[in-house]
């Protein structure tokens, strides 16, 4: 069986244009979208480029926009678009670096801005003891979900608010930053509120939940957000009320 | 060319080369430490281990059983005082990575949960689900962002070492996104590159596993150490290679042949130990090499069942039920679902064996140190001397913190004490490397890398694969070492200098060729059967401690022949013995020793 892929190239050493390629390519049941790439690449066409690793949808580095739609391009099947076609396009709202190929490092810089990572209760630098802290599977369901982004993406391309203001620090992050203010090992709400107060934080997500839709790893990023928005009125409350210190 | 100084370079964002980072930035704040990799950290392999990850933890448990375990694992050919000093360090990683948010599985009462694993006498495999490495991955860079000293250096490809005089002085880099080259200038290198499972075709690994570290090092003398033993995980799904973990089986998944029939207890391993009653080291938890032979045995007489073109066996979950699956194996019934269209919780899954591991690699010290002074090497891409002939299962993640820590600490205190080496000899290195370069860019025609690369992949199955021969391997050698020759004048037909990914993976290939000889020249010359290297030839079969109880080292030689020497094991806390697992342990004298 064979079917017909087009991808949205573009080479910017050569023009400053993207342009629309179309490559025929053989599948059979288990053919993903990342086997079909590498086909291309292999077989057809050396030239093109796109990011890939683990082709078990764990890595997070393979999303692309699979007929406007943000997917890991591992974790889908040719199978399913015999009727509508394929058109492969990179991800949306990030600046395109070449062909499949787009700019993470906003995205990254989010990530970074909300800082995650446990934040301990005991003193700034924890005394090390060695011992396991005490953490029940109650405790851990509250934020397990949140831990299990892989950091692909697809819902900043989901996202309305992020393509009209990359300066939102998106979902991801947002999600991140719930995660551990959940964690009850943690201390660090305080240090991470500002960030999701500001003015790119929690406040600027609409509650479309098309991030939500879009994620490979139901993670459920609009969730998060929306707790998030819960926990940030309670904190602007208090710090009104004088009640933080 | 661009220049940069680092105090310390760890090339290699998965879990060893984060935990080095760390390590070196708690201990002299002061350093200036470059990350560099050649995708994001959280795009490392690290991120596909699913099981989890071993250190003694139970009150019943001690660490004589965690190293009886692992040593009687490596067939003895683990360096024993790296796998007491392994065993001892293991536990304060793991609760290390808990304080650091490492969401760890838990009982009940919130303390920590541990899961069986083949070839351990007793449960202690921590684990958060079945995406322990994902979990370990995330936690780590994470963390790794409180550490402004550590500067990353992300999609950074590195090329080659800089070495003078025998001792470290930087790498050679190429930005991926630019095509710029970088001299990046260091005190200390740490080589945190991974593993080769790529050089095999049917494999667990992500694209980026190729063993480029291990090639740089070798093809500046340092020996590459045990590499003809090549872990074969006995439950990857046909067609993709993916990884179904072994943690299925620790919780009570069973393998069964064509006809539905427990086969494990024919090939040593038995008896059979009753439906979702594991038990340990016996039947479906017996040691992985053992696991993967058994099928190749089935195959061979015609037990084996299909799918697509693949022989497989079946990996039989049903009678854990949908929650519990959910509960405990959810990433697997994610997999077996997208990837050969199955649930678990109502089929069995065909599954057969795929490389998963390299046990060889960069030879260091007990300290991770190589012979070239400066450079030391961690996680899957070194040969410490933990894994032997064969590694067990989650043992290796907690390796990555363990010796992650050890190459960070160590690499910090030689940074202390070292200046940086004068400039003008590693341009001259640099200028050199550049115009090879230049030459394989401007090459106008001649053979594409893919030619080369499945041809590598096709000989390294034929000789190479789960058992082995006198004449497969003489053939497979041949055809190393013409395409090596081959690859001399390969062409690539991408000329652009932004993200050219073709230029990369032709690089791989090449360093593929190279680490792919000194796989087959030492399993050539092993002329026994010891762990994860099985012989069919006559005089080979078994173990011979005779003549083979040794570490095999393999040394570049340019485009002339690998050479090949011995080197003793240290085998001073647990003397050699018989490996056996299921009731066939008990009448060995394998336990001896054992309190
Ligand atoms: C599917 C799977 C499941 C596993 N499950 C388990 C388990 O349950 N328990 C267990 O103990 N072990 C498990 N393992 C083994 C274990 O996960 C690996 O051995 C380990 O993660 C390797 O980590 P690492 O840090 O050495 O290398 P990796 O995580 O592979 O990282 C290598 C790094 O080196 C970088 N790099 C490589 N070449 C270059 C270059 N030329 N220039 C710049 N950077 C470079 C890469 O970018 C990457 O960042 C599993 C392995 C696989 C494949
Ligand atoms: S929340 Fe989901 S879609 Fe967004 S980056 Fe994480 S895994 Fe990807
Ligand atoms: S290749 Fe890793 S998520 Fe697709």
């Amino acid at each position: 069986m064979e079917l017909e892929v087009t991808i949205q190239r573009y080479l910017p050493e050569q023009s400053s244009e993207p342009f629309k390629q179309s490559y025929t390519v053989p599948y059979d049941t288990s053919t993903s979208v990342l086997d079909a790439l590498t086909y291309i690449k292999e077989e057809l066409d050396p030239t093109l480029s796109y990011r890939w690793s683990c082709r078990m949808a764990i890595c997070g580095s393979c999303g692309i926009m699979l007929n406007g739609k943000p997917m890991l391009g591992c974790n889908v099947f040719l199978r399913d678009y015999v009727k509508t076609g394929m058109l492969l396009e990179p991800m949306a709202h990030f600046p395109v670096e070449r062909d499949l190929i787009i700019d993470m490092e906003s995205f990254l810089t989010h990530l970074e801005a909300v800082k995650p990572y446990l934040i301990s209760k005991d003193s700034k630098e924890s005394v090390q003891t060695f011992e396991p802290n005490n953490q029940t599977p109650q405790q851990l369901d509250k934020y397990q979900q949140f831990s299990s982004c892989i950091n692909c993406g697809l819902c900043y391309s989901a996202c309305p608010q992020f393509g009209l203001n990359p300066e939102f620090i998106g979902p991801a992050a947002l999600t991140l930053a719930h995660r551990y203010n959940l964690d009850n090992r943690d201390a660090g709400q305080a240090e991470r509120m500002p960030m999701i107060n500001s003015e790119e934080g929690a406040w600027s997500c609409t509650f479309v939940g098309y991030c939500s839709e879009v994620c490979p790893k139901s993670v459920d990023p609009a969730a998060a957000v929306n707790q998030s928005k819960v926990t940030s009125a309670t904190d602007l409350l208090m710090s009104l009320l004088g009640g933080r210190s | 060319m661009q220049q940069s100084d680092f105090d310390i370079l760890v090339v290699g964002g998965g879990g060893a080369g984060l935990r080095a980072s760390i390590a070196a930035a708690e201990k002299s704040p002061h350093l200036k430490i470059g990350l560099v990799s050649k995708v994001y950290p959280m795009r490392s392999h690290t991120v596909a281990a699913e099981g989890g990850a071993a250190a003694v933890t139970l009150e019943k448990d001690s660490f004589q059983a965690h190293l009886e375990d692992t040593v009687m694992g490596s067939d003895w050919l683990a360096e024993q005082k790296v796998v007491d000093y392994f065993v001892r360090h293991a536990y304060q990683e793991l609760v290390q990575m808990e304080h650091w948010g490492c969401p760890w599985s838990r009982k009940e009462d919130g303390s920590i949960q541990v899961r069986r694993f083949g070839g351990m006498k007793v449960e202690r495999t921590w684990f958060a689900a079945d995406k322990t490495g994902f979990h370990m991955l995330h936690t780590l860079y994470q963390t790794s962002l409180k550490f402004p000293q550590i500067q990353r250096l992300d999609e950074f490809f590195v090329l080659d070492l800089l070495v003078l005089d025998n001792a470290i002085a930087g790498v050679i880099a190429i930005e991926v996104a630019t095509g710029e080259l970088h001299l990046l200038r260091a005190k200390s290198v740490i080589l945190a590159t991974g593993g080769a499972g790529r050089l095999f075709r049917f494999n667990t690994n992500g694209g980026i596993v190729t063993g480029d570290g291990m090639a740089m090092a070798y093809r500046h003398g340092v020996a590459l150490r045990d590499m003809e033993f090549v872990q074969y995980h006995p439950t990857g799904l046909p067609g993709s290679g993916i990884l179904i973990t072994e943690a299925s089986r620790g919780e009570g998944g069973i393998m069964v042949n064509k006809d539905g029939y427990r086969y494990l207890q024919d090939y040593g391993l038995g008896p059979e130990t009753p439906l979702g009653k594991p038990e340990n080291k016996y039947m479906e938890l017996g040691p992985r090499d053992k696991l993967s032979q058994a099928f190749w045995q089935e195959q061979q007489a015609g037990r084996t069942g299909k799918y697509g073109d693949s022989d497989v066996v079946y990996l039989d979950l049903r009678h854990l039920g949908e929650k519990y699956l959910q509960e405990r194996l959810p990433f697997i019934s994610e997999l077996a679902k997208a990837f050969v269209n199955i649930d678990p919780a109502r089929e069995p899954i065909p599954v057969r064996p795929a490389v998963h591991y390299t046990m060889g690699g960069i030879m260091t010290d007990a300290q991770c140190e190589t012979s070239i002074k400066g450079l030391y090497a961690a996680g899957e891409c070194a040969s410490v001397g933990l894994h032997g002939a064969n590694r067990l299962g989650s043992n290796s993640l907690t390796e990555l913190l363990v010796f992650g820590r050890l190459a960070g600490e160590q690499a910090a205190e030689n940074a202390s004490n070292q200046d940086f080496a004068a400039m003008p000899a590693l341009q001259e290195q640099s200028s050199k490397l550049q115009q090879q370069l230049a030459a394989l860019n401007e090459r106008t025609s001649g053979e594409s890398w893919v030619e080369i690369k499945k041809e590598l992949l096709i000989t390294m199955e034929e000789g190479c694969g789960i058992y082995r021969t006198e004449a497969g391997m003489q053939k497979t050698l041949q055809t190393i070492r013409e395409l090596r020759k081959r690859y001399q004048t390969v062409h690539i037909q991408d000329k652009s200098k932004i993200y050219n990914t073709e230029f990369f993976m032709c690089l791989e290939v090449g360093f593929g060729l190279d680490i792919a000889e000194a796989t087959c020249l030492g399993a050539l010359e092993r002329r026994e059967s010891r762990g994860a290297h099985q012989r069919l030839d006559e005089g080979c079969t078994s173990r011979n401690d005779q003549d083979f109880l040794s570490h095999s080292l393999v040394y570049f030689q340019g485009q002339e022949a690998a050479r090949l020497e011995w080197q003793e094991v240290d085998t001073s806390i647990l003397p050699p013995a018989e490996r056996a697992y299921g009731d066939a342990a008990k009448s060995g004298d394998a336990t001896k020793g054992a309190k």
